[in-house]
């Protein structure tokens, strides 16, 4: 007999054997005819142009090449924010993460055998609402952006029969075109408010934006500009309308020193945790969070832990609320999410508890009084002008003579990441460019900065 | 005992109706059934109910179902009470465990209810299942 060659096909499993012996059991005599359904016309009718087989260490050196041509925030000296953004990460975070219990366990359905998970994620909960000044956060949600789109579909839920959203133009792009994709065919109309001089959302305009078919107005503090919002302004106008009011969030590390949307009368706070003791990195894993008042918690998608007693009454962690989920509510469920970034939403616990109060704070502090450090020394340059004169907390928009694209190009000859182009996201905004600031960066880099970009603008002049 | 004065919808809601206000609640085999009920969602006051709408829901223990309007009209008043006690379906689901009242447009769709036998022997069968 013989064995068939295990190299032959290292990465699919089925022999060709077991092909013939599967599409006989079926009564089909070839692979093919199982892709029937799909018209000829659209079919790629020869084989893939990709190179190899390739052997594992050939597919190794491949994939290094690759990843050699990116430009990697830890051998540049970067500006880069923008929903994303470089902190301290302490050491532990990473090394208690590895624990498999943690690494490894899917959603919690037993107490009985998931009390160090649950209470972990209750510990999350307890931080969200802390930091946020609402009352119930749920285990977490994908990211940002879905967070947002979830806070606009629970909005609906509470304002029933109503058919439009009100966005301020200033919330992350990507979070508004997340937005735009999941309620493209619900029927709903979405507008977009845009700002004024100083970077913060145009009142007036908001104004007439909110007609009584409003059911939800969310802005974003610190906004995509860099720029803190005037929340009570803004919860005026949407009290006016009976509309709910949601607080988006990217720089999670702006909640250790701003008051937070809750002390404002926000009824929904949503937003991006990957400040909080996460790297950036592309494409994630990140975390969404997502606090809402009490009387809201009904409505609130996603999972929540909450906190008994067993019945010897000693304490006990259990999934909680579990009648608004699609196993048990079936069509009429609030939450047809059983997933949540526990693992992203632990790093984050970790990170919360180990900072404390005190660490949250510098981190903060820091953080702004650095980003205002590097504003006032660029305004200080004849053809730089800070884009928006509104209050700031470690993001500002930069405005040269010059498309921020060369600019940034020319930076980068030095190792430095610059920014953002602003053009990127609002086509009107060539010449603008988004800087973030961290407490990572020291005053030296900071001056260099400067001194590159200056040096930059200069050789554009000439 | 299921009262003489109401009736009663397949879905195990009744209705009260004293002049054109009718009041609306769950039947008191309705509420064993749920157990503890935890949470009642309620319409607004103005609401238009059309026979056969989803009113609100309940949540007990066990389970959240929805409640449908036994006959249509507008909503005129809803028990604040059950927000703060909702035990009250349970312990006295025809007195003051009442959940709306309605102004009754279409008087006649009472007629195409049951009464209070009728609904007895409904639950005896459904119970049977």
């Amino acid at each position: 007999m013989t064995l068939p060659d295990p190299n032959q096909h290292r990465y699919i499993p089925n022999a060709d054997q077991d092909v013939k012996e599967m599409l006989a059991v079926i009564g089909v005599d070839s692979v093919d005819r199982l892709f029937d359904s799909i018209p000829n016309e659209v079919k790629l009718q020869r084989p893939l142009e990709i190179p190899g087989p390739w052997s594992e260490i050939e597919s190794r050196r491949w994939f290094r090449d690759l990843a050699a041509k990116n430009k990697s925030a830890v051998d540049h000296l970067s500006f880069l924010g923008g929903g994303a953004y470089a902190h301290y990460q302490p050491a532990c975070v990473d090394q208690l993460l590895l624990r498999a219990e943690f690494l490894t366990s899917y959603t919690p359905y037993q107490p009985e055998v998931s009390q160090g998970t649950l209470q972990s994620i209750f510990e999350y909960q307890t931080h969200q609402c802390l930091l946020t000044g609402l009352d119930v956060a749920n285990a977490s949600l994908y990211d940002g952006s879905t967070a947002l789109c979830e806070a606009v579909l629970l909005a609906e839920r509470v304002v029933k029969n109503r058919t439009k959203i009100v966005i301020a133009k200033s919330v992350h792009p990507q979070y508004n075109e997340t937005v735009r994709t999941y309620v493209q065919n619900l029927g709903y109309e979405i507008v977009e408010v845009g700002w004024t001089n100083d970077g913060r959302v145009d009142i007036e305009e908001l104004r007439r934006a909110c007609t009584d078919d409003v059911f939800a107005v969310a802005v974003q503090s610190p906004n995509f500009l860099g720029v803190l919002e005037d929340y009570d302004s803004i919860a005026t106008v949407a009290n006016g309308v009976g509309a709910v009011k949601i607080a988006v969030i990217t720089e999670a590390t702006s909640l250790g020193i701003l008051t937070p949307p809750g002390a404002h009368g926000f009824d929904i706070c949503v937003g991006e945790g990957q400040a909080w003791g996460v790297p950036p990195q592309f494409g994630g894993p990140y975390v969404g969070f997502m606090v809402v008042r009490d009387a809201l918690k009904r409505h609130m998608p996603g999972r929540l832990v909450g906190e008994t007693v067993d019945v010897d009454g000693r304490r006990a962690y259990v999934l909680t609320l579990a009648t608004r989920e699609q196993h048990i509510r079936r069509g009429k469920a609030t939450s047809n999410i059983c997933t949540n970034e526990a693992l992203i939403a632990l790093a984050a616990n970790i990170y919360l508890s180990l900072m404390g109060k005190e660490g949250l704070r510098e981190v903060a502090w820091q953080s702004m009084q650095k980003a205002a450090y590097l504003r006032d020394r660029l305004r200080a340059i004849s053809s730089i002008t800070i884009a928006f004169g509104g209050p700031i907390y470690n993001e500002f928009v930069v405005r040269t003579p010059f498309p921020a694209h060369e600019i940034l190009r020319d930076l980068e000859h030095d190792k430095i990441l610059g920014g953002i182009p602003l053009g990127n996201f609002y086509p009107d905004h060539k010449n603008d460019f988004l800087v973030a600031v961290t407490e990572l960066h020291s005053r030296e880099q900071l001056d260099r900065y400067v001194s590159v970009l200056s040096a930059a603008i200069s050789r554009e002049l000439r | 005992m299921t009262p003489e004065d109401s009736r009663y919808a397949k879905s195990h809601e009744y209705v009260h109706i004293e002049g054109d206000i009718g009041t609306i609640g769950i039947t008191d085999y309705a509420q064993k059934e749920l157990g503890d009920v935890v949470f009642v969602e309620l319409p607004k006051v103005g609401a238009q109910l059309e026979q056969g709408d989803e009113l609100g829901s309940i949540e007990s223990v066990k389970a959240v179902s929805e409640l449908f309007a036994p006959v249509s009209g507008e909503v005129v008043e809803v028990n604040e009470a059950l927000s703060e006690k909702p035990e009250l379906v349970n312990t006295d689901p025809y007195g003051d465990g009442w959940m709306v009242k309605v102004r009754v447009s279409t008087p006649e769709e009472a007629d195409e209810l049951m009464d209070a036998e009728e609904y007895e022997e409904y639950i005896e069968k459904e119970a049977g299942k």
